[in-house]
């Protein structure tokens, strides 16, 4: 883990996360115009942040948990053209730099590693809390986007279309918006 | 009066495509007159050596081409290209070449599919069977993806870009359809 700087400590504790509050996906264009959106079910992941205020924010997605509207679709995802999952099943995120400007706004960077490639993403968002939520829990907040060229990951699918085109973007919106409970 | 003879790639009884094409009545106006051609699964695989006695759907399906004065084609996708059935009954019609019903007979090509991508190849791929034919195609695609959400209960795009594309393509194959009309006067 390299160095983590911030400019407003994140509370400290171990925050983890609420996958029934939760959501992971992704965002990509197909024929040219309209956006195809994907979710993934299962998912781990913790926000740890120590008495110096250095966070961490690591977590684990199970790939075969991909969700999308079409289950043809959702079968070629899983295939080598895609994601692979039968080698490689999980998608992997570890940051290692985490500032949080006045006013919550969020940087994360950090490796991801999606079907064996890793490399540096950062992800922009927002992060808002502590909360105590009705059962007395406390909660935070934490809304992430990234844009990765899947091609990068090793998914480089395609096809031409007919009149010009590709059938699919190149370019992957990763959409993270994470509710986190401090762990007692 | 224009007659244009719509023929459905899909047999399913309660087929995207076949809504789809039946709901193109609504813009084809009201001196457009639109016949479906719903025989495919009469038509027997195609074989040289039954072309002496056409079977009955065959010369049913080249009387309806015959008589209209353009083809309107809605297609799925099978496995990236136009289904076997509709792929069969175009391959009878164009026998003989040198008295095929479509020669120069205006002729377009729609598709849906619950896929991501609208059926976009197979309609590529029927207006490259039809164009081989010799009909006149309209050089434009009319892709419906996730057919199962886009179509209205009407039968039409529920996406307004689509339907403006859909009566783009239909408006050009009336164009071509009253063009050859004046040609053959």
């Amino acid at each position: 883990m390299s160095t983590t700087t911030t400019t407003q400590p994140i509370a400290t504790g171990t925050w983890k996360i609420d996958t029934v509050h939760s959501h992971v996906g992704f965002a990509v264009k197909h024929m040219v115009v309209a956006t195809f959106r994907g979710r993934f079910e299962d998912y781990t992941g913790e926000l740890v942040a120590d008495e110096q205020g250095r966070p961490r924010l690591d977590g684990s997605v199970v790939v075969d948990s991909i969700v999308v509207k079409d289950e043809n679709l959702a079968g070629h995802l899983k295939t080598p053209d895609f994601f692979d999952t039968a080698n490689h099943p999980k998608i992997e995120f570890a940051s290692s730099d985490i500032r949080v400007a006045d006013g919550g706004e969020l940087e994360v960077e950090g490796e991801l590693t999606i079907k064996g490639h890793t490399h540096v993403v950062t992800g922009r968002g927002s992060i808002v809390g502590p909360h105590v939520d009705i059962a007395g829990n406390d909660k935070l907040g934490v809304e992430l986007e990234a844009i990765i060229d899947r091609r990068e990951f090793g998914l480089e699918w395609n096809a031409p279309l007919p009149k010009g085109g590709f059938a699919l973007d190149n370019d992957v919106k990763l959409q993270v918006s994470l509710e986190l409970v401090r762990e007692a | 009066m224009t007659k244009v003879l719509g023929i459905s790639g899909s047999l399913r009884r309660d087929s995207h495509n076949t809504r789809l094409l039946s709901a193109t009545r609504a813009l084809l106006g009201e001196d457009v007159e639109l016949a479906l051609f719903d025989r495919l699964d009469e038509i027997p695989p195609f074989n040289e050596d039954d072309e002496a006695s056409t079977p009955e759907a065959v010369a049913a399906l080249k009387a309806a081409i015959a008589s209209a004065d353009a083809v309107l084609v809605a297609t799925p996708e099978y496995n990236g290209s136009l289904p076997g059935v509709l792929k069969n009954g175009l391959d009878w019609v164009s026998r003989p070449f040198a008295t095929t019903p479509l020669m120069n007979k205006p002729a377009a090509v729609i598709g849906a599919s619950t896929s991501l991508f609208g059926a976009v190849w197979a309609q590529a791929e029927a207006r490259k069977v039809l164009a081989t034919i010799g009909a006149r195609v309209v050089d434009r695609e009319l892709p419906i993806p996730q057919a199962d959400e886009a179509l209205g209960a009407d039968g039409l795009p529920l996406d307004e870009d689509a339907r403006e594309a859909l009566s783009a393509t239909l408006d050009e194959l009336l164009e071509m359809a009253s063009a050859t009309e004046v040609a053959t006067a």
